[in-house]
């Protein structure tokens, strides 16, 4: 039988993965956008998790805003990169270091 | 039913109406040469919202079934937000305008953002708290990019983006555990499940993340790292705003989650909060001795200013939310008059951040240098200035509270932070004879700069009336 307590674990863990993925991360900023989108998505299954489990909607209505925030959040972070890319001509980690201190 | 809900948010409807109805007129119309009085209109309307709630508001009103609060603590961060965000805009309109900058997105944006800040503090529910905080977020990382052909500005809203999206990740996993182990998302629900003093172990869980999430919003060490370089990579007028009203905002939630939702809880909180609040104010002190650019300092200025303010959140008591708010209330008002000085720096048409081109200073423009002496010994504490009687009420706070400890570390702080706001009025007036400056005054950044100056000198009579709103405010919150 599936509990409450495998969701929450396989929600914890992704986002555990999410956080890593934001840190140890060297490579590309793509990379960081989805390591968020994951984050988000844990929040997401815990949400429901709960809703289902206590019987209240509230959750699930929680998590369409999460959604739709999620999406437009993205939007604005690629535009951002977009923008960034066209001045600097890259878009990996290691090379947003014009300033520092 | 539904129209008793919409009087309450009516101001803020207002202005989101205003914000979209502009958005269309200006994309079908004028564009950017519409940048100007957009900038005005803009003002104007969140100076009028901010004396119509000031005047009208009564009592605490709840809608939405008390997913959205406006009572009197409500009421002064929106104040405060809406006048600090209207004077940062009129003040940046000549900057922008000279530079090319002033697109008709930016005020428009900013009242976006200033609409989502006051979700932000009224807001009763898990739900509305992230709206208001996303609402938020979104326009202030579009506006830190908005030069938008330099690498600086569109790095720095990069980096914004990124830990404002990590923080916000956190935010809401710390939610979705409140919301599991409390059943409820409502605060008024979530503070009932505390019981002898102590919330169950699921929601302090809970509790941490959502302070995680909260704490990078204040800008608060360790979650500080983002602050420099967002400071320096956004446009002075854009850096103006990030220190003026998104502070108030994150703060007036801040306290509203920790009394609203777990004010029956105090002790699982106070500790917690208590740390933040003495990392954040020896590394702003500390951090800022090394930096150069005037920019970064005010970012490393700003970090233990909201170590200060955490004190009188830390305190936990009435009293203590009376501190933070007067505390935030003196503090926007100082950087307001700070960046007005910062905004008239520059040399050849360009803006100039470098501490030590301000050598001898005084010795050209008097006034202004006197005005931001006067600015600097209030950020720095010194009596008898403004600036010293809001740190006073936190340290009084948190020593009433029991946490002498925190008020001593606060006072060591002030006085290693006062080396480096010293060290500016020193090259001001006794630095050796360096660049000329050029003496752009417009009128509009001396006023602000010469009032908020004033201010500082002249409110230690009665602080303006903000002390007895801020302890009425504080009663309505903390009961």
């Amino acid at each position: 039988m599936i509990g409450l307590e495998h969701y929450l674990t396989v929600a914890a863990t992704l986002f555990v993965i999410g956080i890593f993925g934001l840190f140890l991360n060297r490579k590309n900023v793509i990379i960081l956008l989805m390591s968020i989108e994951l984050m988000l998505l844990a929040v997401n299954i815990n949400l429901v998790a709960f809703s289902s489990f206590l019987g209240d909607l509230v959750g699930q209505v929680f998590t369409l805003f999460v959604l739709t925030v999620a999406a437009a959040e993205a939007a604005i972070g690629l535009a951002i990169l977009v923008c960034f890319f066209r001045n600097r001509g890259t878009i990996a980690v290691e090379d947003i270091n014009v300033m520092k201190g | 039913m539904i129209q008793a809900d919409l009087s309450v948010i009516l101001p803020e409807i207002v202005l989101a109406l205003f914000a979209m109805f502009a958005l269309l007129a200006a994309v079908y119309t004028g564009k950017d040469k519409l940048g100007v009085p957009l900038v005005w209109a803009t003002g104007g309307l969140m100076a009028v919202l901010a004396i119509w709630i000031a005047t009208t508001g009564q009592g605490t009103n709840v809608a939405f079934n008390g997913m959205f609060v406006d009572d009197g603590f409500a009421r002064f961060a929106k104040v405060t937000i809406l006048l600090s965000a209207a004077a940062v805009l009129v003040m940046s309109q000549d900057y922008m305008a000279r530079r090319d900058l002033l697109r008709f997105e930016y005020p428009l944006l900013v009242a976006l953002a200033a609409v989502g800040m006051m979700m932000m503090v009224s807001a009763g529910d898990l739900m509305a708290l992230y709206m208001g905080l996303e609402l938020q977020s979104l326009a202030l990382y579009v506006v830190a990019s908005l030069r938008r052909d330099s690498v600086k500005s569109t790095e720095a809203g990069l980096k914004y983006f990124v830990l404002g999206a990590l923080s916000s990740g956190l935010l809401l996993y710390g939610a979705s555990l409140v919301y599991g182990y409390a059943g409820t998302t409502l605060f008024s629900g979530i503070i009932e499940t505390a019981q002898h003093g102590h919330v169950t172990l699921g929601l302090l869980f809970g509790l941490i993340f959502l302070i995680s999430g909260l704490a990078f919003k204040v800008s608060a060490v360790p979650f500080h790292m983002w602050t420099p370089d967002v400071y320096e990579g956004s446009p002075t007028p854009v850096t103006a705003f990030f220190a003026t009203a998104p502070k108030m905002a994150a703060m007036g939630l801040f306290a509203r989650v920790m009394h609203d939702a777990f004010g029956l809880a105090v002790a699982d909180w106070s500790q917690v909060i208590a740390l933040l609040s003495l990392l954040s104010m020896f590394l702003g002190a500390v951090a800022a001795i090394g930096q150069r650019d005037i920019k970064r300092l005010m970012a490393f200025s700003s970090i233990a200013h909201m170590g200060y303010a955490l004190m009188g959140l830390a305190a936990g008591t009435q009293f203590g939310v009376q501190a933070l708010l007067v505390y935030m209330a003196i503090y926007v008002t100082m950087n307001v008059g700070t960046f007005a000085f910062i905004l008239m720096l520059e040399k050849d048409g360009k803006p100039v951040t470098d501490i030590t081109a301000l050598n001898s200073y005084a010795k050209r423009e008097p006034a202004k240098a006197l005005a931001m002496l006067i600015l600097l010994f209030s950020l720095a504490g010194v009596p008898p200035m403004l600036g010293f009687f809001g740190k006073f009420y936190v340290l009084r706070a948190a020593y009433d509270a029991g946490l002498a400890w925190l008020a001593v570390a606060g006072v060591i702080a002030s006085v290693i932070g006062a080396f480096y706001y010293l060290r500016i009025v020193y090259y001001m007036y006794f630095g050796e004879e360096g660049e000329e400056l050029e003496s752009n005054s417009s009128p509009v950044l001396w006023g602000f700069l010469m009032a908020s100056a004033a201010v500082m000198v002249l409110g230690i009579v009665n602080m303006f009336g903000v002390e007895g709103a801020a302890a009425a405010a504080a009663a309505t919150l903390v009961n």
